[in-house]
């Protein structure tokens, strides 16, 4: 089990993670999903040794990466975002260079580096130079690379990006055939991503956990939730914002005025329906109403509240 | 645990010839060293590499950052720093295994140059071997502090050409030092003279292997290679 305590990391005076808590059950694929900037791959550095937690710390089973960084980077397989590899190597000789670093015995090497070329589909490129290869052979060549030691833990950091479709799809089955068997942390900033692959998903935002669950509890907890879509004619940006005056339950998600009719997205609990009242005030305020439709709330418009609510994103 | 300095080694001094590195930096070594030293070779009439011995110094100077450069800067830019140091390995293994891959290409540099060596055995008359060997250990140890100087510079920047500048400009500190004695007051220009790299190196390459100058290069390739380390830890900086 991996557990996240209290993890906070400063670079200079910008926090890049302010007291993240949360856990990594054995065998499950956790999905560690926030927009660019938000935390993700600094947690996974700092998971990895790559960093130093300012505060707090990692424990994976009795060992924390503070202390004991060889035993826990023994154990991990790490997929680092953008996949750098050595581009002038040969697939095979990158494979046991790192099969060799990684202290696996010498009459063994051969049977790892055959079993993760059958893994992850790289028979034929196995004498090519790294370099040369298409982006969705490199994300292989990266993910045997992760898995040659048969670490039981495996932290990928945003191991679809800059692929194709056919390549994604490919990568999401090798990613979930792997986790059967291991611990998988992946992040991501496309829901669609984790929703994909994960059985559970801890949601970040500039350094904050912001909401960690299964699909099914994250979708029950937010579900209470009424999205009103509305398309306006006549009204302006300013004008429009006070409309959650007319009961503090309603936010507003989301306003577009760039267009001659105006975009509003609204939500409020389902407890109260306001759509009389919004209509009577878009009277009042001489808009016109074109279009006006209810739905509940997707998973989609829960990580963008989550997300986008708290002001923008902070690239580091 | 057993160390990882010599797969690091491999892995770098492969990719050295991987990469034309090696060869364009070997080839223009050895055609500028051959011909400085060869030019005024039969004029001089001496059985001895003193023309070796001193320009090799000075073309050590551009030779060595060009080859140390991209050692660690390289890796940072392309981001497999962070892949490297993510496996089971010190970063103390990373720039020592670094720092002897660059120290075997010097020394196949110099086996190059036994054209020079040869003929001098061979044509010259009562030629000190010892004093031959005894240059060669000092350019070996002189190619020695000036890696573990490009090693730093390297890794303190992911701009390879501002790895090469900086290197060039604290080995130019080092190799300028005692050239410059008559400008200094005289209680400096002692610490000056025994700060410099030359004039351990003339003093070995005279034939006189002393421990004095043994302990100076030792602890000038041990200082920069420590530096080095702790740059890399800087990034696990809380």
């Amino acid at each position: 089990m991996i557990r996240i305590e209290n993890l906070t990391k400063y670079y200079g005076s910008f926090r890049a993670l302010d007291q993240i808590n949360f856990q990594v059950q054995d065998g499950e694929i956790l999905g560690f999903l926030g927009p660019n900037g938000a935390g993700k791959t600094t947690t996974m550095q700092i998971m990895t040794s790559y960093l130093a937690p300012s505060e707090g710390n990692i424990f994976v089973d009795d060992y924390n990466v503070i202390e004991d960084s060889f035993e826990i980077r023994n154990n991990l397989g790490y997929l680092p975002e953008h996949n750098p590899l050595y581009e002038d190597m040969i697939v095979y000789d990158f494979l046991k260079f790192v099969a060799k670093m990684r202290k696996i015995d010498d009459n063994l090497i051969k049977d790892r580096i055959k079993e993760v070329i059958e893994v992850c589909g790289l028979k034929r490129v196995i004498h090519r130079e790294i370099g040369v290869l298409s982006k969705g052979y490199k994300q292989r060549v990266g993910l045997a690379q992760a898995i040659i030691h048969d670490p039981s833990i495996l932290i990928l950091d945003e191991p679809t990006s800059g692929l194709d479709p056919n390549q994604i799809a490919e990568i999401r089955e090798l990613i979930k055939t792997l986790g059967k068997k291991k611990t998988v942390l992946i992040s991501s900033h496309i829901l669609q991503e984790i929703q994909a692959t994960a059985d559970r998903m801890v949601i970040i935002n500039e350094g904050k956990i912001a909401a960690d669950g299964t699909l099914d509890e994250l979708m029950a907890k937010f579900r209470g939730d009424t999205l009103l879509e509305m398309e306006l004619k006549n009204a302006d940006e300013k004008k429009l914002e006070s409309i959650s005056e007319i009961d503090n339950k309603i936010k507003i998600v989301e306003i577009d005025d760039s267009k001659e009719g105006a975009k509003l997205k609204l939500e409020y609990p389902n407890t109260i329906d306001p759509r009389e009242e919004i209509f009577e005030f878009a009277v009042n305020n001489e808009w016109k109403i074109l279009e006006m439709s209810r739905s509940r709330t997707s998973l989609e418009d829960v990580f963008r509240k989550l997300t986008v609510e708290q002001g923008g994103s902070n690239e580091n | 645990m057993k160390t990882n300095i010599g797969l690091i080694y491999k892995k770098e001094f492969s990719s050295f010839f991987n990469s034309a590195v090696a060869y364009i930096t070997l080839i223009v070594f050895l055609l500028l060293a051959g011909w400085f030293s060869m030019n005024t070779f039969f004029l001089i009439n001496q059985s001895d590499l003193r023309q070796l011995f001193s320009v090799i110094p000075i073309i050590y100077l551009a030779f060595i950052p060009a080859l140390t450069m991209n050692l660690i800067a390289e890796e940072k830019n392309d981001g497999t720093m962070e892949f490297l140091t993510t496996l089971p390995v010190s970063d103390a293994d990373i720039v020592v295994g670094k720092f002897l891959a660059s120290m075997a290409l010097i020394g196949i540099a110099l086996l190059f140059t036994f054209t020079q060596f040869f003929t001098v055995l061979i044509i010259g008359n009562n030629v000190d071997i010892g004093a031959l060997l005894c240059g060669y250990i000092g350019l070996l140890l002189l190619g020695g502090v000036y890696s573990a100087i490009g090693l730093f510079a390297s890794s303190i920047t992911d701009n390879q050409i501002v790895a090469f500048i900086v290197s060039f400009l604290i080995i130019a500190i080092f190799f300028i030092l005692d050239k410059i004695l008559m400008f200094v007051p005289g209680f400096l220009s002692t610490i000056f003279q025994y700060m410099s790299t030359g004039y351990h190196f003339e003093s070995i390459s005279r034939g006189v292997i002393d421990s004095r100058n043994i302990i100076y290069f030792a602890s000038i390739i041990t200082f920069f290679l420590l530096l080095s380390i702790r740059v890399l830890e800087m990034r696990k900086w809380r």
